[in-house]
C-alpha cells in the first residue's frame, strides 16, 4: 500500500516536470521567484540541527565543567566555567585503583563480549542469509524476543546462574550474560548486510574449489567487513552503556565503571568533582568509536537494526 | 534472494542457540519455577501455587507500575518522533556539517546509562545544577528530589535528550536514500514545502519510522538505569517504572516469588508486544 | 555444579516438558510436510503452523492471566477455554 502512494507521489511529480518545462516565460518567472525563496528560507535551516545540538551539549558540558572544579567551588558558588581550573579530580582517578580498576574491568568484559558475539553470529546470519531451514523463521524470532527482553527480569537468576559455576565476579560471566541481547543484535545486522552480497559470488567460489571454511574467511568476510564493522559498534556500544546485569553479576575484582560511580553516589560523602571526573571518562572511549564509524552509522541505521 | 533449502544450515545456527539458550532459557526456567513456590532461603521451597500471580495482578503497585510506565512510553514518543522527524529534515545533506553532526549526535547514545542519570543529576539539581539554579533564580518551583513534576519533566527530558538522536539517524537515514531528482522535480513544480514532506518524504521515511516508534516504545517500556540514578523512582513512587520496581523487589527485598510472578506477566507483555513488532515489520517488507 | 537452585518442581516440569514436546511435535509435523501450510486468515496477514502454534500459546497465557486477575474461579475453566481458543485459532487464523 505505501510503495504505491510513494509510486504515484513520484508520477505525480514527474508529469509536472514535463508540463513545467512547457510552460510559458512569465510562469519561469515565478518560478524563479518562488525558488529565490524558498532558498533563502533553507539558510535558515541550520539553525534547528544547531540548537539541537547546543541542547545536547549543554548538560555534558556542565559536567565536563564540574569535573574541573574542586568541590568546594562546586558546592560554594555558581560559575559557567572553573575559577580555579583543577586537575585533581582526574589525579584522583588515575591514582586510585578501585576508580582506574573500573575502567579496566569495563573494557575487559566489552572486548570480550564484542567478540563472542561477532564470532558467533557470523556463521549464524549466513545460514538465515543463504539457506532455509526446519523452523528458521520462529528461531529469528525467537532470537529478536531476547533483545527486547528487559534485563531486570534476567538480573536474578543470572546471578543464580552464574554463582552455581563459580563464575560471579568475572568478566566472562558478564560478557556471556550481555550476549543474551547482543548475539541477536548482531545476527540482525549481519543479516542484513550478508543479504546484500550476491549470492553468485558464494556458488562461483564453491566452483572454483573452495571449501566453506576458506570461502568464508578469504572471501565473505572481507566482503562483509563494513558490516561487521557496524555490528562491532553497535555490541560494543549496548554492553558499555549496560548497568544493570553487570552491577549485578560483580562484586569488587571485575566491577564496571558504572558500577563504581552508582556506589560512590549512593555511600557517604558525595565527592561530585571525582564523580564528574569519572563520567567525563567514560564518553571518551564511546566518543572515539563513533568517530572511527561515523560513515557506517548512518548505514547500519538505514538497514533499521538497532 | 531464493534461499536454498538446507536442514544442515543447522549447525551453522547452532553455537548461537547453545550460547543463547544457556543465558535465555535457564534463567526463565527458574523464574517460572519461583513463580510458583515460597522460600525463607539457604535454596528451600514450598509450594505456592498461584497464589503471586494472583497477588501480583490485583495488586495497585503493580497496576501503578504498568499505566506510570505506558504514560510514560506514550509521552516520550509523542515527543521523539516528531522532534526527531523535524530535526533530521532540517539536517544538511552534503559538506562539512555532515560529519559533525552525526558524531555530535550520536554522542549521547554512547553514554553509559547511568552516566546520563548523572549527567541529569547535577544538571537538575537546584544548589549545585546549571538548570536547577537557572530554573530557581526565575522563580519556578523546580526539585526534582521532593516536586513530583519536576521529577516527572526532569525523566522526560533526559530520555528525550538520550534517544531522540536515534530517531535523528534513522530518519536522517531514510532522507538521504531519497534521488535528488525528486526534490529538483518537485523545486520545478513549485511544490510546498508540506506537499514535498508529505508526498515524497514521509512515504521514504515510513519504514524508519516504524522501527522506530516500536524500538523506542520497547526500550522506555523497560527503562531502568537512568530514572534510578536520577530520582531513584521517587518521590514516593512517582517514577517507578516496572523495571525499578521489579528489581526493588528481586534484589532490593529478595521477594523471589512475586518477583518472579511480576517477571513473567511483564515478560508476557514484552513477547506480545515484539510479536507485533516483528510481524508488522515482515509484513511490511513482504509487501514492497 | 548444583542446580538445586532453579527449584523444580513437578507441576512447573510437566508444564515444560509438555511445551517442548509440542515444539518437537511441529517439528516432526513440519519435517513430514514441509512448508508450514502458510495461508491468511482472519488476522488478514500470512500465518504458518508455527505462527499458529505461537499465537495460540501466548493467546491462552493472557487468557489464564485474566481469568486469575479478573475471574474468581477454578482454573482449569480458562485452561479449557484456552483450548477452543487454540482450536479456533488452527481453524481460522
Amino acid at each position: 500500500m505505501n510503495s504505491q502512494t510513494n509510486l504515484s507521489g513520484a508520477r505525480v511529480v514527474h508529469r509536472s516536470v514535463s508540463a513545467s518545462a512547457r510552460a510559458p516565460s512569465a510562469q519561469n518567472d515565478a518560478l524563479a521567484r518562488k525558488m529565490r525563496r524558498r532558498g533563502q528560507k533553507a539558510r535558515f535551516s541550520w539553525l534547528v540541527p544547531t540548537l539541537y545540538i547546543v541542547f545536547l551539549l549543554l548538560p555534558i558540558y556542565w559536567l565536563v565543567n564540574m569535573s574541573f572544579k574542586t568541590n568546594a567551588e562546586i558546592l560554594g558558588g555558581f560559575s559557567l566555567f572553573p575559577q580555579n581550573p583543577t586537575l585533581r579530580n582526574y589525579m584522583v582517578i588515575f591514582t586510585d585503583p578501585s576508580w582506574y580498576s573500573g575502567y579496566i574491568n569495563s573494557i575487559i568484559y566489552v572486548v570480550l563480549n564484542t567478540t563472542i558475539s561477532v564470532a558467533v553470529a557470523l556463521p549464524a546470519a549466513y545460514a538465515f542469509s543463504r539457506y532455509r531451514f526446519l523452523g528458521d523463521k520462529h528461531l529469528f524470532f525467537w532470537l529478536l524476543t531476547n533483545r527486547m527482553a528487559p534485563p531486570a527480569v534476567f538480573a536474578l537468576p543470572f546471578l543464580q546462574l552464574y554463582s552455581s559455576f563459580g563464575l560471579i565476579d568475572t568478566h566472562i560471566a558478564v560478557a556471556l550474560a550481555h550476549c543474551l541481547f547482543n548475539v541477536p543484535l548482531a545476527v540482525w545486522i549481519l543479516e542484513g548486510f550478508m543479504s546484500g552480497v550476491p549470492k553468485e559470488i558464494d556458488e562461483t567460489a564453491y566452483v572454483d574449489g573452495y571449501s566453506f571454511p576458506r570461502f568464508f574467511i578469504k572471501i565473505f568476510i572481507p566482503l562483509i567487513s563494513s558490516g561487521i564493522g557496524v555490528a562491532a559498534f553497535f555490541c560494543f556500544m549496548f554492553s558499555w552503556v549496560e548497568l544493570l546485569i553487570a552491577r549485578t553479576l560483580t562484586t569488587t575484582d571485575a566491577r564496571p565503571i558504572a558500577s563504581v560511580m552508582t556506589r560512590t553516589v549512593s555511600a557517604s560523602g558525595l565527592d561530585w568533582g571525582v564523580l564528574a571526573a569519572a563520567g567525563v571518562l567514560t564518553i571518551i572511549p564511546g566518543a572515539l568509536v563513533i568517530y572511527f564509524v561515523r560513515n557506517y552509522i548512518a548505514k547500519g541505521f538505514a538497514l533499521g537494526r538497532v | 534472494m531464493d534461499k536454498t533449502w538446507n536442514n544442515k544450515a543447522w549447525f551453522l545456527v547452532l553455537p548461537v542457540l547453545l550460547l543463547v539458550g544457556f543465558s535465555a532459557v535457564i534463567p526463565l526456567m527458574t523464574v517460572v519455577n519461583y513463580s510458583v513456590q515460597d522460600t525463607f532461603g539457604n535454596n528451600v521451597f514450598f509450594w505456592a501455587g498461584l497464589s503471586w500471580f494472583e497477588q501480583v495482578l490485583n495488586s495497585s503497585r503493580f497496576h501503578d507500575a504498568l499505566v506510570r510506565n505506558l504514560v510514560f512510553s506514550l509521552t516520550i514518543l509523542a515527543i521523539e518522533i516528531p522532534l526527531g522527524i523535524f530535526i533530521a529534515l532540517n539536517m544538511p545533506r552534503k559538506g562539512w556539517g555532515v560529519p559533525v553532526c552525526l558524531v555530535l549526535m550520536a554522542l549521547p547514545l554512547l553514554i553509559p546509562w547511568n552516566v546520563v542519570g548523572t549527567i541529569w543529576q547535577v544538571f537538575g539539581r537546584v544548589d549545585i545544577g546549571l538548570l536547577g539554579r537557572t530554573l530557581a533564580a526565575m522563580g519556578i518551583d523546580y526539585n526534582y528530589a521532593t516536586n513530583p513534576v519536576a521529577a516527572w519533566v526532569t525523566v522526560v527530558v533526559m530520555d528525550v535528550w538520550h534517544w531522540t538522536s536515534l530517531v535523528v539517524l534513522l530518519c536522517y537515514a531514510g532522507l538521504v536514500s531519497i534521488p535528488d531528482a525528486y526534490y529538483q522535480a518537485a523545486k520545478i513544480d513549485g511544490a510546498s514545502r508540506w506537499s514535498v514532506f508529505r508526498y515524497i518524504q514521509l512515504p521514504k521515511m515510513h519504514r524508519v519510522l516504524l522501527i522506530a516508534v516500536l524500538l523506542r516504545f520497547m526500550d522506555s517500556f523497560m527503562i531502568y538505569t537512568e530514572p534510578f540514578v536520577v530520582t531513584g523512582g521517587g518521590p514516593g513512587s512517582t517514577t517507578t517504572f516496572l523495571s525499578i520496581d521489579l528489581v526493588k523487589m528481586a534484589i532490593g527485598q529478595f521477594d523471589l516469588g512475586p518477583a518472579a510472578a511480576m517477571s513473567i506477566i511483564y515478560f508476557l507483555i514484552i513477547l506480545l508486544l515484539s510479536w507485533i513488532f516483528y510481524t508488522v515489520m515482515t509484513n511490511y517488507d513482504a509487501r514492497r | 555444579m548444583n542446580f538445586s537452585w532453579m527449584a523444580w518442581t513437578m507441576p512447573t516440569a510437566i508444564f515444560f516438558v509438555s511445551i517442548f514436546a509440542l515444539i518437537a511435535a511441529m517439528g516432526v509435523w513440519e519435517y513430514l510436510r514441509p512448508g508450514g501450510d502458510p495461508r491468511i486468515g482472519v488476522l488478514r496477514f500470512e500465518t504458518t503452523r508455527g505462527d499458529r502454534l505461537f499465537i495460540s500459546l501466548l493467546g491462552s497465557a493472557f487468557i489464564n492471566l485474566a481469568w486469575l486477575g479478573l475471574v474468581d474461579a477454578n482454573l482449569w475453566w480458562s485452561l479449557a477455554l484456552s483450548g477452543v481458543y487454540a482450536v479456533l485459532v488452527f481453524r481460522y487464523v
